[in-house]
């Protein structure tokens, strides 16, 4: 039987950036397909250029038996496709029955027929067994009810593959598991779903097969029974487990010593932390590793008082009070770099210059009176220590390379002399060589007693620059590596099981 | 407090504070004053803020969805001067010349919102000024009075069934609003781009044609509002209007109609014009008893208390509903 | 698209110089059009290279341009202040009620003129202090929580005056808007100074460099340590300072407080200045001696037009249209 989709030799570059080589994807009928890669990898690209959102520039895809290309999301839901964002986009002010029915109205003498809208609505409902007052607003229920009301709406569309992007992101534990048995039903009515996740235990729990993506390319296709989870891991991250450990010039590890000039201990934010503990000391370097979604960034965030945690200690040594906003953090010695440099780093209109001074400057300033002449002359200086390119220390930051942009949010925190710094993926979006460069002047900076907490998806990175990782699963810490124990093996193997089956990974 | 019951909280003020607020200031009326609720006082009452409740209707379509129109006040001096420039025709000549000069000028709100990607705010901050600057040319400057022999001031001053003719407008366009809100797919549209654009544009919804056509409708009423000005008064009046769009969006906002779009309702708007009309009532009688004098500035003062009350009610509601999801 | 976006290469060379000239438009537009403006008055309008003629628009342009400042500033947190014209009046209606002793007996005359000049100030400037409140710690979006103001404020003037008409003759107090110095108003040195240290705030100081990063990315700028909030009630608290002063020069220039008038209509006045001088709406770019040439671009159109004949009243179409081009030119100008 031919597969329900089949998208083959798939090209799309954006800007002269290749973001899918020959991307291949094939669902049949009825199955449960997961798709997953790194950030980055094509997956969401691969996802748009099936639904319409963009345009392929090659390649071929065939769905139900016909040669298709959408050029809208409407086009493909008329096709039968439909599509679950991750962030549910639903309207939370209106009913249930307006967020299913929507754009599909039915109608009786021109106006609205709300009495059969309930009961297509109710109906669709039943299908997973959910019995709620469709009258009612959309916000007035539970975030796992408005995702089935999302599916509903879905394969109301008469939907002959669904795609789920990260549904269960927002979900708990039980509302997963219902969600799962929609999904089972889904499948025995005949309906394929591509379910897109970065939670191991859930793939294995529903999905069929996998299709693994890497750098734009289709990497592996397979049953999932047929694959292991660290297989799988290891696929996704390009990492072969035969590969040496990697010796690695780690952090000198004698500087090691004293109390910690960070410690957490048990945090818990918000769904998606929910147990971490980690310490950081003078003059290391600790990685903080984790699949996407496994709270890394959250509990930074939390750390650097960003976010307010809802439990759990945050013990920063020689700190005053307590931090519950970033100006309490930056006061006692820490440094973010958020992982999102457009929306959280820098101000695009304003200099490298001032963007570099942005938290110094207050200190710097008599009478609150900018001193121009030492900004300036820190400026330089920094710009020529970390080798930044730009025209000058005039030039808006917005017309920097994302690396020198990155250097340049280095500099903020640098020139602060801070006990912590906190990475938070430093080296995203930024080329080979800028990236070296800024793993070593980590590396240098930790070596002057810097303490350096770095969070990357690049595990290779992780690893070669951390003498101690800590990694975390769903939320919860799993494992403390380090010395010897701290290579790409072990930190996947972690990553894969939690710290219990790590042993074996390892050992057996 | 969940997401629900914020929710729950904020449509029970929307629904019925507002009209608790009403109803408590006409028992209020009724219990202190002679003739508070006697036909004289009631019929002048609705005749008087049948043209805001106009005015307010269309305001209330914009902000459900997420936008604001400063021009009706201005569209609503333009609307009485064209309108008394045509009334030696006809009522109903100088009613379409009005409501074609409100169409007008939301035609162009229309096109510089939705196809120049301007603010809302700032495009009809500009054709407020120039449709005040269109009446007073057309108008030379002065009130134009309109022909008393054609029968235009009736559709101010005259009575239809022993109720005036501007109430009877008003009520129609009320029931016809609510009716489109609630029954027809445009109306559940221009919720759903309040509640959630981008959202409501991956639904397929034609989110553009719907907000040019709310801000279309919000400047045929406003016409409509100043052809009843034009009559009840007598003349057109270019200089009028002022201060309209604020007394509209406060009588939207204290009915309940989120200012961030999303939610709102036809009935709770309306109750919220009367509200905020019976307190210019109210200050009258206050100051016919002769107890104390309160001025009728006082209004403007009792209306942006209303507003900062309803408003931080709100934002209490919202911070906490962000909290808990 | 967003995410592909941030590992873009520079653009191509072409594309940069083609960026350069709307860039050098949006950053220069404002100078060429006053420029233009006053060439085109020089040919057509008679008597127009005047000391009047430069006295006559000084003047009408004062009151706007020291409200502008306060509104740019306020626009470059990426904010608005709908309440500046009602806290005029407010300031206006109580300046003569204290100098004419009407609220509280006056040991001397001198104190009530000195009272005149401070105490409305401090009142409109709380006031605005109240509106930066409702916006940072109620989180109303700023246009709501400026517009309570904005309409019970005109009526808290008319209450404090019963809505009469105040007249006075009092040239110590009025100098503020009737004095001279070396034979130019005080009101447009005031005006000057106001612009010349609003502008070196703007660029100089810790305070004002703060504003730009918090229009430009408030998250950027709340996780640089920057205290956002109170920023922000600063720049609110400004413009209300800046307000009540524009409201005293407006009644010592008319000779009489009318509440129901005085910054009728300021808070339009303003938006446009500041929109056609080339401040970025959305906020983090922001020019104070852009204001004063937007504000000297409105009133010279108008000039230009009543001199040759035109009503009144075709300004006001003139200058709608002439906001929604920098508006819209602004916008091209970003892409």
């Amino acid at each position: 039987m031919a597969p329900l989709l089949s998208m083959h030799g798939i090209n799309k570059r954006f800007a002269g950036i290749p973001a899918l080589r020959a991307a291949e994807l094939t669902v049949e009928k009825g199955e449960v397909h997961a798709l997953i890669g790194q950030n980055g990898a094509g997956k969401s690209t691969l996802i748009k250029i099936l639904t319409g959102y963009y345009a392929k520039d090659s390649g071929e895809i065939v769905f139900d038996g016909r040669p298709v290309a959408f050029t809208s999301p409407q086009e493909a839901q008329a096709a039968g496709i439909s599509t679950i964002y991750q962030e549910i986009n639903l309207v939370p002010y209106r009913s249930v029955t307006e967020n299913i029915c929507l754009g599909r109205e039915k109608r009786r003498f021109g106006l609205l027929d709300w009495r059969s809208m309930h009961a297509e609505a109710r109906a669709l409902l039943a299908r997973f067994d959910i019995d709620i007052d469709v009258h009612r607003p959309l916000m007035a229920y539970p975030t796992a009810v408005q995702q089935m009301v999302a599916i509903a709406r879905a394969i109301g569309f008469d939907a002959k593959l669904v795609i789920m992007d990260e549904p269960t992101s927002s979900l708990d534990e039980r509302e997963v598991d219902v969600l799962f048995g929609v999904i089972r039903q889904l499948k025995s009515a005949g309906v394929s779903v591509i379910f897109v996740s970065h939670k191991l235990d859930e793939l294995y729990a529903v999905c069929d097969r996998v299709t693994i993506m890497r750098d734009g390319r289709t990497v592996q296709v397979a049953a999932m029974a047929e694959l292991s989870r660290l297989d799988l891991v290891t696929t996704m991250l390009g990492r072969e487990l035969t590969q040496v450990l990697q010796e690695g010039h780690k952090a000198d590890d004698d500087a090691e010593a004293g109390e910690p000039v960070l410690k957490v201990r048990n945090l818990a934010v918000g769904r998606k932390v929910r147990d971490v503990s980690f310490e950081v000391h003078a003059g290391e370097i600790v990685g903080l590793a984790g699949l996407l979604g496994a709270g890394r960034t959250e509990s930074v965030r939390a750390v650097f008082g960003a976010d307010r945690p809802d439990a759990g200690t945050i013990r920063l040594s020689g700190a005053a009070g307590a931090i519950s906003q970033p100006a309490d953090a930056i006061r006692a010695g820490m440094g973010f770099c958020s992982e999102d440099r457009k929306l959280e780093g820098i101000i695009p209109d304003m200099s490298v210059r001032e963007n570099m001074m942005l938290a110094l400057m207050p200190q710097l300033a008599k009478r609150g009176i900018v001193d121009e002449t030492r900004s300036r002359e820190i400026v330089d200086q920094f710009i020529r220590r970390l080798g930044i390119r730009c025209s000058g220390p005039e030039q808006r930051i917005r017309e920097l390379s994302g690396g020198n942009q990155q250097k340049v949010l280095l500099a903020r925190w640098l020139c602060m002399n801070p006990r912590l710094l906190i990475l938070d993926e430093p080296t995203r979006g930024i080329d080979v060589g800028a990236k070296a460069e800024i793993l070593n002047l980590v590396r240098e900076l930790a070596g002057q007693g810097l303490g350096v907490l770095m969070i990357s998806s690049e595990l290779e990175e992780v690893v070669e620059a951390a003498s101690r990782i800590f990694v975390l699963r769903d939320g919860r810490t799993v494992a403390e590596l380090e010395g010897d124990a701290v290579n790409e093996q072990t930190v996947m193997a972690a990553m894969a099981h939690g710290h219990e089956e790590t042993r074996e990974a390892v050992h057996g | 407090m969940t997401a629900s019951a914020t929710l729950k909280t904020l449509q029970t003020i929307g629904r019925f504070g507002v009209l608790l607020a009403l109803v408590a200031l006409i028992v209020f009326g009724w219990l202190r004053y002679e003739n508070f609720l006697g036909t004289y006082n009631v019929l002048s009452v609705l005749r008087y803020n049948s043209m805001f409740a106009l005015v307010a209707l269309g305001m209330c379509f914009v902000i459900i969805t997420g936008g604001i129109d400063l021009s009706v006040g201005s569209t609503a001096a333009l609307g009485s001067v064209v309108a008394a420039l045509a009334s030696p025709y006809g009522a109903v000549p100088g009613l379409l010349a009005g409501l074609g000069a409100g169409l007008i000028v939301g035609a162009c709100n229309a096109f510089i919102i939705t196809r120049l990607n301007i603010l809302p705010f700032i495009t009809t901050l500009a054709t407020m000024l120039a449709a005040s600057g269109c009446a007073l040319l057309l108008a030379g400057n002065q009130s134009v009075s309109v022909s008393y022999e054609s029968g235009f001031t009736e559709l101010g001053q005259g009575d239809f069934l022993g109720f005036p003719i501007p109430a009877w407008i008003a009520i129609a366009a009320y029931l016809l609003g609510s009716l489109v809100l609630n029954l027809t797919s445009f109306g559940r549209t221009v919720l759903a781009i309040g509640g959630n654009e981008d959202a409501a544009r991956l639904m397929g919804l034609p989110a553009n044609r719907v907000k040019a056509l709310v801000y279309l409708a919000s400047g045929g009423l406003a016409g409509l509002a100043g052809v009843i000005l034009a009559a009840q008064f007598g003349a057109g009046q270019p200089i009028e209007g002022v201060g309209w769009e604020l007394f509209a969006i406060a009588a939207v906002v204290v009915g309940g109609t989120l200012l961030t779009g999303g939610v709102g309702s036809v009935g709770s708007t309306l109750a919220g014009v009367l509200l905020l009309g019976l307190i210019f009532n109210i200050l009258n009688f206050e100051n016919g008893l002769g107890w104390i004098s309160l001025s009728a500035y006082w209004q403007s003062v009792i209306r942006g208390l209303f507003l900062l009350l309803v408003v931080a009610i709100q934002a209490r509601l919202s911070v906490r509903a962000e909290q808990t999801v | 698209m967003a995410e592909t976006a941030t590992t873009l290469p520079p653009a191509p060379a072409r594309e940069a110089s083609r960026f350069d000239v709307k860039a050098f438009l949006t950053r220069y537009g404002a100078w060429i059009a006053l420029a233009l403006l006053i060439l085109v008055n020089l040919a057509i309008t008679p008597n127009f290279a005047t000391w009047q003629t430069l006295n006559v628009n000084l003047t009408q342009v004062c009151a706007i341009v020291i409200v502008g400042v306060g509104m740019t500033l306020v626009i470059a947190t990426g904010g608005i202040d709908l309440s500046v014209g009602a806290l005029m009046a407010i300031a206006g209606a109580l300046a003569p009620l204290i100098f004419l002793g009407k609220l509280f007996p006056l040991p001397h005359p001198a104190i009530g003129i000195a009272l005149a000049f401070v105490l409305p100030v401090l009142v409109t400037g709380f006031l605005g202090w109240c509106n930066g409140w409702l916006i940072t710690h109620l989180r109303i979006q700023p246009i709501i929580a400026t517009l309570v103001l904005f309409i019970a404020g005109r009526g808290i003037a008319q209450v404090f005056t019963n809505g009469n008409l105040q007249v006075f003759n009092l040239p110590e107090f009025q100098f503020i808007g009737l004095g001279r110095v070396f034979g130019i108003p005080f009101q447009a040195v005031l005006m000057v100074i106001i612009v010349a240290v609003a502008a070196w705030m703007l660029k100089r100081t810790v305070f004002g460099r703060q504003v730009l990063a918090i229009g430009g990315n408030e998250r950027a700028a709340r996780l640089a340590g920057i205290p956002v909030a109170t920023v922000k009630q600063r720049v609110y608290l400004i413009s209300g300072l800046l307000s009540g002063i524009a409201g005293l020069i407006v009644i010592a220039r008319n000779s009489a407080a009318d509440a129901n008038l005085v910054g009728l209509g300021m808070e339009l006045d303003a938006i446009a200045a500041v929109a056609v001088g080339g401040t970025l709406l959305t906020g983090g770019r922001a020019t104070v001696v852009g204001t004063l040439v937007g504000a000297l671009i409105i009133q010279l159109v108008r000039y230009t037009l009543l001199a040759n004949g035109v009503p009144d009243a075709a300004a006001l179409v003139a200058k709608a249209a002439i906001i929604v081009l920098a508006v819209w030119l602004q916008r091209q100008g970003q892409r």
